[in-house]
């Protein structure tokens, strides 16, 4: 097949294009610039798209021997991925930007773009299993627990897994570094890539206050007593302790969480632990990684944070919402989480929880 | 078959070029030594200076070697703002970045004021523009530059009028696209200053010069050892000095037969693909260069697109990141960005044959189809 290979720049994808080549695919190495005013320098494991980064995923595919391009995405990646974590915090949600860039770029528009030019798929360094079997092409786990991106992945419908390789699940990372480091590859001991790649400093609440303003409103309990005060409703998290700076202590003395945020009024809602506990999770905006599902109730797993546990529970389909009722008790879900169906290791499907109970 | 049309990027070395160069690589003897190793290469050095002197129209004494045509640039917008005590620095608006951007860092740095001479849709200078600007500000400008030809579009500038508009303000011109391609003469066209580039010619990279105006002093950027009359300083290069002179006077280039192939590229171009237009066609143009818009395409996905076809081009300026921009002379010649970003430029040279130019046409319609289907997306 001719693939594109996208190339961060980072060790997973350029093992990946290397074995895509190997695999006997015509590859061609393309860099996503990502940022309209990138970076120089990388610092430390933030941020995925500086100058520095190109230069490395270019060394890649010299080392590889696959011809290399970059291409501009940064238009795409404003409106559809930051834009996107913009709104959704202002709304007083919690989004996952990885997923929206999964979805709205990296087997979006790189996707439609290579398959227009004539590629016949986006072969690239994530953590997921594909299995060809009587439901077509499916989404699976990784074999490495630790590195598993499938919950990432999840957004992407049929016909993208069918255009997208990924050939490090089979692989744990640490053997995917010794491979690398055999390949001759520069980046074999390159430090991964965590946390938000366009907020360089790692200070998510700092650059969102930057974007989004400060205004001080009302931290209250859930008798909508005021206890406290906040510079910005956005910078918290459902099931946040620590920062609140409450000076009024609880009645019973324990400590309280966030269980609230409400845009509008510009709330905090605080209260005691149990509070936070839900069993019920709805989500909307529901996506297939294969065959859908109906109102018959199934068992399963579901996962509602990147790297979170798989939770044993029941899910079905209601016509408009994914419902997943839990076996135990979770405690702090925010909305606007995306919440991922499995059953075994298959995805099934994900969707933006919207309301929890 | 692979077909290389990226000739105004960099061109391959002459034969006799690489000969010349293969032999004085292997010569020792610093062309400033006093001794017999040193003398001999000194003459290698002054040979070849007067061969590149005689080719652009100059005195010997007025080429200055340096390590690109960038430098050479860099050298006289620096050297003559320093040397004038003005302020105002006049430059086209489709100038190459090695004079775009020494004006800027003056702005920034120095205090300079830029003024840009607008170009009307062909790509050519406005003369009224320049005329009026002199009469009303001429004494606050401390040097006009205009390139010799776009290297984008290789559209070829009034420069001789220029000269005349200026009186005594120094005009320098970046000449390194029209160097061997069209007729060129330092000292008819009047200029203080002009840049040439090596490579470009057929011969190695790392060596131009800069054509300053006998006892015409200007600050230096390099300081040293005092070499190129104490305005580049640092031993000079000679093998590559060497070559560069080799290949231009194997003259090589036949401007006619390039011209011949470009007819037949834009001919076969009209054919193939009805709607893409070409660049300041109705200007003078360079022999070889061919800048075409294809309407709803994206040049980096028709470059991509060709180079997997083997046919190599340019789509022109990338920033630092590599990602491409939309170039500032299409802009400039009336392009909204996005016409300026569904363009390419295909630059012939002296090894370039029919069957380069039938091979790429011959790719064109499957990779436009294709750039436009991307672009949909």
């Amino acid at each position: 097949m001719k693939i594109i290979a996208a190339m961060s720049g980072g060790v997973d994808s350029a093992v990946a294009a290397a074995r895509a080549v190997e695999a006997g695919h015509e590859v061609i190495g393309v860099h996503l610039a990502l940022a309209s005013n990138p970076q120089k320098y990388r610092s430390g494991a933030r941020g995925c798209c500086t100058i520095e980064d190109s230069h490395d995923a270019r060394r890649a595919a010299d080392k590889i021997g696959i011809p290399f391009y970059i291409w501009d995405m940064a238009e795409e990646f404003h409106d559809g991925v930051v834009e996107n974590f913009l709104a959704e915090y202002a709304a007083g949600r919690t989004p996952n930007p990885c997923l929206r860039c999964n979805e709205k770029i990296k087997f979006a528009a790189v996707l439609d773009r290579a398959k227009a030019m004539g590629f016949d798929g986006v072969v690239t360094g994530h953590y997921a299993r594909t299995e060809i079997g009587p439901m077509g092409k499916t989404l699976h786990r990784a074999v490495d627990p630790l590195k598993d991106q499938s919950y990432v992945l999840a957004v992407l419908t049929t016909e993208q897994i069918n255009g997208a390789i990924f050939p490090l699940g089979d692989t744990e990372k640490v053997d995917i570094r010794i491979e690398a480091e055999a390949r001759g590859l520069a980046v074999a001991q390159k430090p991964d890539s965590h946390d938000i790649c366009f907020v360089p400093s790692g200070d998510n609440a700092g650059w969102l206050r930057d974007r989004l303003g400060s205004e001080v409103g009302p931290i209250v309990d859930q008798s909508g007593t005021k206890i406290g005060e906040h510079k910005g409703a956005y910078t918290y998290t459902i099931g946040q302790r620590k920062g609140l700076g409450l000076s009024v202590a609880a009645p019973d003395g324990s400590p309280r969480f966030v269980l609230k945020i409400e845009p509008v009024t510009n709330t905090v809602v605080v209260g005691a632990r149990e509070e936070l506990a839900v069993s019920k999770l709805f989500g909307e905006k529901t996506i297939w990684c294969g065959p859908s599902i109906g109102a018959d109730p199934l068992r399963g797993f579901v996962q509602v944070r990147a790297h979170g546990a798989p939770l044993d529970c029941t899910y079905f389909f209601d016509g408009q919402r994914l419902i997943a009722e839990l076996d135990e008790p979770l405690l702090g879900i925010a909305n606007g989480q995306a919440m991922v169906i499995y059953d075994g290791d298959r995805v099934v499907g994900s969707a933006t929880i919207c309301e929890s109970a | 078959m692979s077909v290389y049309l990226d000739h105004a990027a960099t061109t391959p070395i002459f034969d006799v070029a690489a000969d010349a160069m293969q032999i004085a690589l292997r010569k020792v003897g610093n062309p400033s030594s006093l001794h017999t190793e040193g003398r001999s290469t000194r003459k290698d050095v002054e040979d070849a200076r007067e061969v590149i002197a005689k080719a652009v129209g100059c005195l010997p004494s007025e080429v200055i070697f340096t390590g690109s045509g960038t430098e050479a640039d860099n050298a006289a917008i620096k050297g003559l703002f320093w040397k004038s005590g003005k302020k105002v620095i006049v430059i086209s608006s489709i100038e190459h970045h090695a004079v775009l951007d020494p004006a800027r860092w003056l702005v920034e740095h120095e205090g300079a004021e830029l003024i840009e001479i607008p170009v009307n849709k062909s790509g050519v200078i406005d003369l009224d523009f320049l005329k009026d600007l002199i009469s009303k500000r001429g004494s606050e400008i401390a040097l006009i530059s205009v390139m010799h030809s776009n290297n984008e579009t290789g559209v070829i500038q009034p420069i001789g009028d220029v000269v005349k508009l200026a009186g005594d303000i120094p005009v320098h011109s970046d000449a390194v696209q029209s160097f061997t391609k069209s007729p060129l003469s330092y000292k008819e066209l009047g200029l203080t200053s002009m840049a040439l580039s090596g490579h470009k010619v057929g011969g190695p990279h790392g060596i131009g010069a800069l054509i300053l105006r006998r006892a015409y002093e200007i600050p230096a950027l390099l300081h040293g050892g005092g070499q190129e009359r104490e305005i580049r300083s640092g031993t000079l290069n000679a093998p590559s000095i060497v070559a560069f002179a080799a290949a231009v006077a194997s003259h090589q280039y036949r401007a006619e037969q390039v011209a011949k192939l470009r007819e037949r590229f834009e001919t076969g171009l009209a054919a193939s693909v009805p709607d893409a237009y070409i660049n300041g066609v109705s200007a003078d143009r360079l022999p070889g260069i061919v800048n075409v818009t294809f309407p709803g395409t994206q040049s980096d996905s028709l470059l991509l697109l060709m180079d997997s076809e083997n046919v190599s081009c340019s789509t022109g300026a990338a920033c630092s990141a590599g990602v491409h921009r939309p170039s500032h002379v299409l802009l400039a010649m009336g392009h909204t960005e996005i016409t300026a970003q569904s363009s390419l430029r295909f630059s012939l040279g002296a090894n370039s044959t029919e069957a380069d130019v039938d091979f790429a046409l011959s790719v064109l319609p499957t990779v436009i189809a294709r750039g436009r289907a991307a672009n949909q997306k």
